[in-house]
């Protein structure tokens, strides 16, 4: 079975919010119409979103560390939203484990969204049904696009990659990798809800110098030592002027 | 949570029409029984249309709660799984009971379908009603569980949830009953505000044992199993967006504390404590109960007002952990 999923690593992401933006416009241009905004130049501005980039400090300041931390529907493998719906207008997908919501029949009684504990369902404003992040369902398999284009919004504008997209069934699929390897980890997983969606922990990055990468250590001709080299305690402006 | 008056008027209403349908049903067949002074027809065909009444009212409440109520009839279809749902199919089959009750009532057609060993006629009336008291009892059950059966919902998870939404619910229909009967002058108040006392009393015992329960509870969700880092000191720094959304408006009360506290005691002293008073004042004293009674149920009415108001407030839905700071 296919199980479509987003693995976010929070060691890349710097919080850029283009993944935001970029959900926004192709989920407001698609055929379900548009994600309403309400008072957008105004005060109390407000409007539907499938995607948010949360920042977080980690630790006491002066060792702190952010963590950004986007935020979309994780496409659980046991959707607590979907069987409390009382249309069936909340569905997961046999095909491909996408969960979505059929606008047409959804009466925005937005129950499900009490039954999401990670609070990624949102009613808009205008069309008064229950809404969330599709997985762009009408980009992964939209035969309009080149195939290297067909996957969703918020993969496609990350600068630096921190979005993998694939099949977490697939143990080889670059999500499954990432997952395995980098240490993937749910959210809450407290609840039995089994998020496919998956996040990378942040990790340390170090660069350790050792003296003999910085001076050849086998010095055959002994030409760096022939090079001159200020005294400890000599003044100098910085490395250029002190040749 | 954030509290909806559509579903506190509905829960409120349809608990009280539910209530009062026990009262007549049981007034009905206690008088048969010998037991209690048989209550008329006209009197149990007035009393249905009363339940009936409040039952309509909670139902058009509900529609205010929907974004989409064109699209209610759908909601029928997913009963193998929602609550929702099994809600929505109990709550018209037993208004229809509740009106088949009146209309019996009223018409005077009561025929005997049968009778049970030791001669007792299985009356038509006899039939609707119990039918109709099962579903009633089912639909205290259906609704509360639309609030139980979310297990992330701390507060709403246990069972104390159904007992309260079906004591409270009851004790509230009797109070209605009682004033309903010196009202039409029946002598059914001593047996129906007694039960309402029982009933007001165990619903404050019940639903203070869900107090103390609540305010032990350890949020199982933390900002560490929200975000998946393990950290003892994490801080929000930004929640991504300066304005609010539905996120931030549908999942808190925006009440402060004292607010809360103070909500607690109204309802407390609203459902329980004054309409129990008064209610004890009518059964030991010989003061006429029609204003009194009238008084109790009202009060008792909008206690239980406060209550769902709080019911829904002191829920806190993990999702508020990603909205603690704007930004």
């Amino acid at each position: 079975m296919t199980q479509l999923a987003l693995v976010i690593d929070l060691n890349v992401c710097v919080g850029c919010h283009a993944c935001v933006t970029s959900c926004k416009e192709w989920n407001t241009s698609g055929d379900a119409g548009p994600l309403v905004d309400q008072n957008p130049y105004d005060a109390d501005p407000t409007g539907t979103f499938f995607n948010r980039v949360q920042s977080f400090e980690v630790g006491e300041y002066p060792n702190t560390e952010t963590v950004h931390f986007p935020k979309s529907c994780l496409h659980c493998e046991e959707p607590p939203c979907v069987p409390v719906c009382p249309t069936g207008a909340s569905y997961k997908r046999e095909s491909d484990g996408i969960v979505l919501v059929d606008y047409d029949k959804c009466i925005g009684c937005k129950y499900c969204s009490w039954a999401c504990p990670y609070g990624v369902r949102e009613v808009d404003a205008e069309s008064k049904v229950m809404t969330k992040c599709t997985l762009c369902v009408d980009r992964i398999y939209n035969e309009e696009l080149p195939e290297w284009d067909r996957k969703p919004a918020c993969v496609r504008a990350c600068p630096t990659n921190a979005r993998l997209y694939g099949d977490i069934h697939d143990p080889e699929s670059v999500v499954s990798k990432a997952i395995r390897e980098a240490g993937g980890y749910q959210l809450m997983p407290e609840w039995g809800s089994k998020p496919a969606n998956h996040y990378l922990p942040r990790r340390k990055t170090q660069l350790t110098i050792r003296e003999d990468e910085v001076e050849r250590a086998d010095n055959p001709l002994k030409i760096d030592s022939q090079l001159p080299k200020p005294g400890q305690e000599e003044p100098s402006l910085d490395d250029v002027t002190s040749w | 949570m954030h509290p909806a008056f559509s579903v506190i008027f509905l829960t409120t209403l349809i608990g009280a029409g539910q209530g009062l349908f026990l009262a007549l049903f049981g007034a009905e067949a206690l008088g048969l029984l010998g037991v209690l002074p048989a209550p008329s027809s006209e009197f149990l065909a007035l009393g249905s249309v009363l339940a009936l009444v409040f039952l309509v009212l909670g139902l058009v409440a509900s529609f205010f709660h929907l974004g989409r109520p064109e699209r209610a009839w759908r909601t029928a279809t997913k009963w193998r799984t929602s609550w929702l749902s099994r809600e929505v199919i109990v709550l018209p089959a037993f208004m229809g009971l509740v009106f088949l009750y009146g209309a019996a009532h009223w018409f005077g057609v009561n025929p005997a379908l049968g009778t049970l060993p030791g001669e007792y006629p299985i009356l038509a009336t006899m039939l609707l009603g119990s039918l109709g008291a099962l579903l009633a009892v089912v639909l205290y059950v259906t609704t509360a569980m639309i609030y139980a059966c979310i297990k992330f919902l701390q507060e709403w998870h246990s069972p104390l949830t159904v007992v309260n939404y079906t004591v409270l619910g009851a004790a509230s229909g009797f109070t209605l009953a009682a004033a309903y009967s010196a009202w039409a002058g029946v002598p059914l108040v001593t047996f129906t505000a007694t039960i309402a006392v029982v009933l007001t009393l165990l619903g404050l015992a019940t639903r203070v044992a869900s107090l103390v329960r609540n305010s032990r509870i350890k949020a199982k969700s933390t900002v560490q199993t929200a975000i998946g880092v393990k950290h003892p000191r994490i801080q929000q720094k930004s929640q991504g967006f300066m304005g609010g959304s539905f996120n931030t408006r549908e999942f808190f009360h925006h009440m402060s504390a004292a607010f809360l506290r103070a909500m607690k005691w109204i309802f407390l002293l609203g459902a329980f404590v004054i309409p129990a008073l008064l209610l004890a004042i009518v059964l030991v004293t010989r003061i006429d109960p029609v204003g009194v009674l009238i008084a109790a149920f009202v009060i008792q009415y909008l206690g239980l007002v406060a209550e769902r108001w709080f019911f829904f407030a002191q829920a806190n839905h993990p999702q508020n952990i990603y909205y603690q700071s704007v930004g």
